[in-house]
């Protein structure tokens, strides 16, 4: 099976084509016209894992404004609001956070032209920077803890705990994904619905990465510069 | 089955009309200035309630009584809908329910949105589980200080500050008293978690928050004796945290206010014995 | 089930063998369907009976009841219900049935199991993530039983009591006491703050939060697929309006749940790790100081609590309004009236859902300026609600109703659904809220349309599509019982809270004899109970009906026993496994089409290609769905 990059492309656009302007539906008028591609099977749309992780983002971001609209308004209830001092290796988690956007991207885009052992290669890279970040963050809070503060120590405190926690979960989450996706590396495209699922997969894959990492500046400036 | 229906709708509709029509579960006499307002919005309000309920439950009657299959093969109407219907019967919706909005302001208004008129009387509920503590300023009309350290629910459950000269003739007493036709503006607190103020005949609650002190004025415009409840579930005794509120005559109440600390108590109970509960 | 392997099934995955694979983790999104549906009927049992133990301790205030001492000897002592042992009741009752009930079958459910047929696709989009959201429900559907348990037995309480103070459970009530809002600092202090407050309220916070997630993979699901799976010829505007419903309802759940989820994590650490997001400082509670918290609001939790519990009540009811809209089409004979305008409504009711949650909070001390907004906004949404229901009175109008169970309970709903709804224009008032916040007026109102109307959306839906789930009937004659007894049973029980609330009744009393004001209650008080027996006691009809009926009820004559025109009766009672035996089915015209003039039976399928039958240039100019021509 030694697609070459252009047939690929050339398969996802035919089933794209196909499908996107509603198939042989009278009324077709509207992209939504539904509509399957061709034939009478049911075929994998690529844009489900993009629609799908996009949604799945919509409810994590609601999560983090929710406990954002906390943070304000607990900054504003009372006057006990005593900031922190940020632990230096914030600044390696954020740098590591960035590359590691980069290297899921080049990845991806390694994927999508059939460079296969590029495209392992970057996203074991983004891997590892991932468990860097993760790892930067655990040495943040012992940093804390030898200073005597804890989640309970002061408000500040307590978001600065809570923050990193579940954007960390959520990171480990994407961590399972990319290992995941490292895993079915090892599988030879078999058809060409499944390259277009492990491309699906990857963009997804990316998308959630990038995502995480806006959300880890998002909050890195929250915590440090709007206190 | 369409005709026992639209029997059973029209029935149960009657009914639900009689329950209120007949004012036999009713509100108790409002003894606040704001109160007959309060009743005037819920009169307009319940009448329009009234009225698109009864017309709905008709309306949905007579369609399937009218409008039940037979055995004659007639079809039904082939319509998908009418949209001048639809305008017109939207906006007459909104038009009825933006204004009862708009007129459900006014009392709020002016309880909440303009401050205790000039020459309010202030007193300081603090609620906790499971009583209602009034606070009093006494003779010198300034409340002393207080602080949680000083809290004793037996002898000084609001935590009076016994350095401070202003607090020593401060009352505290799980009744609240208040002079008939004048403004009362209550500072509410709590110690421990959120209760509500609630006294039907006032026609107004107000939760009371820890952490905060949330001001609220009325005039009470008859004399007597009514309950105190709370409204807001505070824990296993929540159905009896009972109190009192009294509404004197102005000669009476400010003969009270004059009494020290260790006479208000006697008097006080004196004064809600001579007065009955309203009828209910 | 036999496969329709002669049709060349074509599916993602190959049809499951073993049992394990078939009914227990199956990535079916109809098996995972009725399992919701079945944890639903399981839960509103454990609800109902709740109910019913408040209604004895209100009307007969110290009665003994033998299997409560033997079970619960701390918390109802002699048999004889405490007033936390009540409390407790009155925060599962409402935990079980909102969450367990309301949020599980109309949406998991129902919404599960035909979604993905009525848009003509296989299955959901994320089958493997689908059967998960089903699995973590149930797990946090054992987290809140075990909430019963921690707090109503002192050993199983005694293991939890090692973890720590907050931990500490065995209080003899049937899990926390904070109702289901769980306001702190009564929810966040702990123990010290009475009985129910420990381990209970650790494990309804855990609950609820693994329910969270369970809905999020739900919503996700059903939004991908909505967007992603629909079939040839089926535009968004050919949508059967469950479908709309059940989108929205997956918005609302995608936005509003990670607030709560957030809101849980807060009060947890307040509850476990001594911060204070909630908690202020300055308090005394049960004889002393609490030193540890400071700063914190309770009003902060109002605000997370309340913008997710306002669209949750919608959450409850749209799928309902969805299923009632479909089942009066259909038994009307007749298009349903307004399709554009039902779109519109549903998408109305949902994205104003956002914005009206602080008339939860009219009187708790929150900005008054804020809260002649929310008032204003509340109002608002009336009128698409309004629409909705000028809509299903229209579509009766000029109809040939057939009076099956379905239909009954799809009317039921109409009736239900205003009775309730109309006293929203009273409670979205400030100034009449005044009065009417925290009584039974409120308890009215939200029960006879969550409590009621919804359950009857759940009731016709479930009439409805048993024939197309199980391949055989309902009873008939049992649903029409069932059906009788439930409506006038449920007006009997919920129209009466109204007269309570202008008593000024307050809401979760565990005994009403201690005020004079409410005296004059307790004819009703007993009226009500009556009432609530006997409706109670005829739901065991209803689940007579489903289980014997799904073996022996009279198998369906064919695959359309209703005449409906929507796709999941195009294929066979129960469905294959891919659901269109590897055939993509094409749609070629709206989903009511009904007594369309010149066609050769009242009713034209989706599927029905355009032919000499139908005369050209039907379908109304009012361009309201149609054949889909117009639009």
């Amino acid at each position: 099976m030694a697609a070459t990059a252009t047939s690929t492309n050339q398969v996802v656009d035919a089933v794209i084509g196909a499908g996107g302007s509603g198939g042989r539906s009278g009324n077709g008028f509207r992209k939504n016209g539904g509509g399957h591609g061709d034939g009478d099977d049911f075929h994998y749309s690529p844009a489900r894992y993009r629609v799908g992780i996009w949604v799945a983002i919509a409810s994590i971001v609601m999560l983090f404004t929710a406990l954002t609209s906390a943070y304000i308004v607990r900054m504003a209830s009372s006057n006990d609001w005593t900031p922190l001092e940020m632990p230096k290796v914030l600044w390696l988690s954020t740098t590591v956070i960035l590359i590691s956007s980069v290297t899921i991207e080049i990845s991806k885009r390694s994927l999508k032209r059939a460079r296969d052992s590029q495209y392992g290669l970057w996203l074991a890279l983004t891997a590892v920077l991932g468990v860097v970040f993760v790892g930067s963050q655990y040495a943040a809070w012992r940093n804390l803890a030898r200073q005597g503060v804890y989640v309970a120590t002061n408000p500040h405190s307590s978001f600065f705990y809570l923050f990193t926690a579940v954007h960390g979960l959520h990171v480990l989450g994407g961590l399972l994904a990319l290992a995941y996706l490292l895993l079915r590396t090892r599988k030879k495209r078999d058809s060409v619905e499944g390259e277009l699922r492990r491309i699906g997969a990857a963009e997804a894959a990316a998308v959630y990465w990038h995502f995480l990492d806006g959300l880890w500046i998002c909050l890195f400036l929250l915590l440090f510069f709007w206190k | 089955m369409g005709r026992i229906l639209a029997i059973a709708i029209w029935v149960i509709t009657i009914l639900s009309l009689w329950m209120f029509l007949s004012h036999r579960w009713w509100f108790p006499e409002a003894i606040s200035e704001h109160g007959p307002s309060v009743d005037r919005q819920f009169m307009i309000t319940i009448i329009v309630c009234g009225i698109a309920f009864a017309a709905a439950q008709i309306g949905l009657g007579w369609a399937v009584w009218k409008y039940r299959d037979s055995a004659d093969k007639q079809r039904a109407t082939y319509s998908h809908g009418n949209n001048r219907l639809e305008v017109l019967w939207t906006v007459v919706t909104a038009i009825v329910f933006i204004s009862l909005a708009v007129m459900g302001q006014r009392v709020w208004a002016s309880l909440h949105l303009h401050a205790a008129p000039a020459g309010s009387y202030q007193l300081e509920v603090t609620a906790q589980q499971f009583a209602w503590n009034v606070r009093y300023p006494g003779k010198n009309n300034v409340f002393g200080k207080t602080d949680v350290q000083y809290i004793d629910d037996a002898t000084n459950p609001v935590g009076l500050v016994d350095t401070d000269a202003n607090g020593k003739d401060d009352v505290v007493s799980p009744t609240l008293v208040v002079p008939v036709n004048r403004p009362v503006e209550l500072i509410l607190k709590s110690k421990d978690v959120t209760h509500s103020f609630w006294v039907p005949q006032l026609r107004f609650k107000q939760d009371l928050v820890p952490g905060m002190a949330i001001h609220v004025h009325f005039t009470a415009t008859k004399v007597g004796k009514y309950e105190l409840a709370c409204a807001e579930l505070c824990g296993m005794n929540h159905f009896k945290m009972k109190s009192y509120m009294l509404v004197l005559p102005q000669s009476d109440f400010d003969a009270l206010m004059q009494l020290a600390p260790a006479d208000f108590g006697t008097k006080k109970n004196q004064l809600l014995d001579s007065y009955q509960l309203p009828q209910y | 089930m036999a496969e329709a392997a002669t049709h060349g099934e074509v599916h993602r995955h190959p049809a499951p063998t073993s049992f394990i694979r078939k009914y227990i983790f199956s990535i079916d999104h109809k098996i995972i369907g009725i399992q919701y549906i079945l944890l639903a009927l399981t839960s509103v049992i454990i609800g109902m009976i709740m109910s019913v133990l408040m209604r004895i301790n209100l009307s007969w205030p110290g009665t003994h009841i033998k299997i409560l001492e033997t079970l619960f000897p701390q918390g109802a002592p002699g048999g004889v219900m405490s007033g936390e042992f009540y409390l407790s009741l009155v925060t599962m009752h409402g935990t079980m049935m909102v969450f367990f009930v309301l949020t599980t079958a109309p949406q998991g459910g129902f919404g599960n199991y035909f979604l993905p047929i009525q848009i003509g696709a296989d299955d959901m989009a994320f089958p493997f993530l689908n059967m998960m959201s089903f699995w973590v429900t149930f797990v946090g559907f054992i987290v809140l039983v075990l909430a019963i348990f921690a707090e109503g037995n002192a050993t199983v309480g005694g293991w939890f009591t090692s973890l720590g103070a907050s931990w500490a459970g065995g209080s003899g009530t049937v899990g926390p006491i904070g109702g289901w809002t769980g306001y702190p600092p009564l929810s966040a202090l702990g123990k010290v703050a009475g009985p129910g407050q420990g381990a209970g309220v650790n494990l309804w916070i855990i609950s609820i939060a693994i329910f969270c997630v369970g809905s999020l993979l739900g919503a996700l699901n059903f939004i991908t697929t909505l967007l992603n799976m629909r079939t040839r010829g089926m535009s968004l505007m050919r949508m059967p309006l469950t479908c709309w419903a059940w989108f929205t309802t997956a918005i609302l759940a995608l936005l509003s749940f990670p607030v709560l989820l957030g809101g849980g994590i807060l009060l947890l650490l307040d509850r476990i790790a001594g911060t204070s997001f909630f908690i202020p400082g300055g308090l005394y509670v049960s004889g002393a100081p609490v030193p540890l918290h400071t700063g914190g609001s309770p009003l902060l939790w109002q605000h997370l609590f309340w913008f997710f519990g306002h669209p949750e009540v919608y959450i409850a009811i749209l799928p309902g309004m969805g299923a009632t809209s479909h089942i009066l089409s259909t038994f009307a004979r007749k298009p349903i009236f307004g399709y554009r305008a039902m779109v519109f409504a549903i998408f109305a009711i949902g994205m104003l859902g956002f914005f009206v949650w602080g008339h939860h909070m009219f009187m708790s001390g929150m900005s008054p300026y804020s809260a002649v907004a929310f008032s204003i906004l509340t109002l608002s949404i009336g009128v698409p609600s309004a629409i909705k229901t000028f809509n299903w009175l229209g579509t009766l109008w000029g109809a040939r109703i057939r009076f099956t169970t379905p239909m009954l309970f799809a009317l039921g709903f109409v009736s239900l659904f205003v009775a309730g709804g109309i006293t929203g224009l009273v409670l979205g008032q400030t100034s009449l809220d005044f009065f009417f916040h925290d009584t039974y007026f409120v308890t009215a109102h939200f029960h006879l349309v969550m409590g009621v109307a919804s359950i009857f959306g759940m009731f016709a839906a479930t009439y409805f599509w048993f024939p197309k789930m199980f391949g055989r009937m309902m009873h008939e004659g049992m649903g029409k019982l069932h059906f009788w007894v439930t409506f006038l049973g449920v007006y009997a029980i919920f129209i009466p809270f109204h007269a309570m609330g202008m008593l000024g009744m307050p809401r979760r009393y565990s005994n009403f004899g201690e005020y004079e004001f409410l005296k004059n209650a307790h004819g009703l008080v007993l009226f009500v109970t009556i009432a609530a027996i006997v409706t109670v006691i005829v739901q065991l009809l209803f689940y007579f009906n489903f289980i014997w009926s799904i073996f022996k009820g009279k198998k369906a004559p064919n695959d359309n026993p209703w005449e409906a025109t929507t796709l999941e009766w195009t294929i066979p009672s129960p469905p294959p496994h891919d659901n269109f035996a590897g055939i993509v089915p094409t749609v070629y015209r709206g989903p009511y089409e009904f007594s369309v003039p010149g066609a050769p039976n009242d009713y034209i399928m989706q599927t029905e290609p355009e032919g000499a039958a139908v005369q050209a240039g039907l379908g109304d100019t009012s361009g309201n769905g149609g054949n889909g021509h117009k639009h």
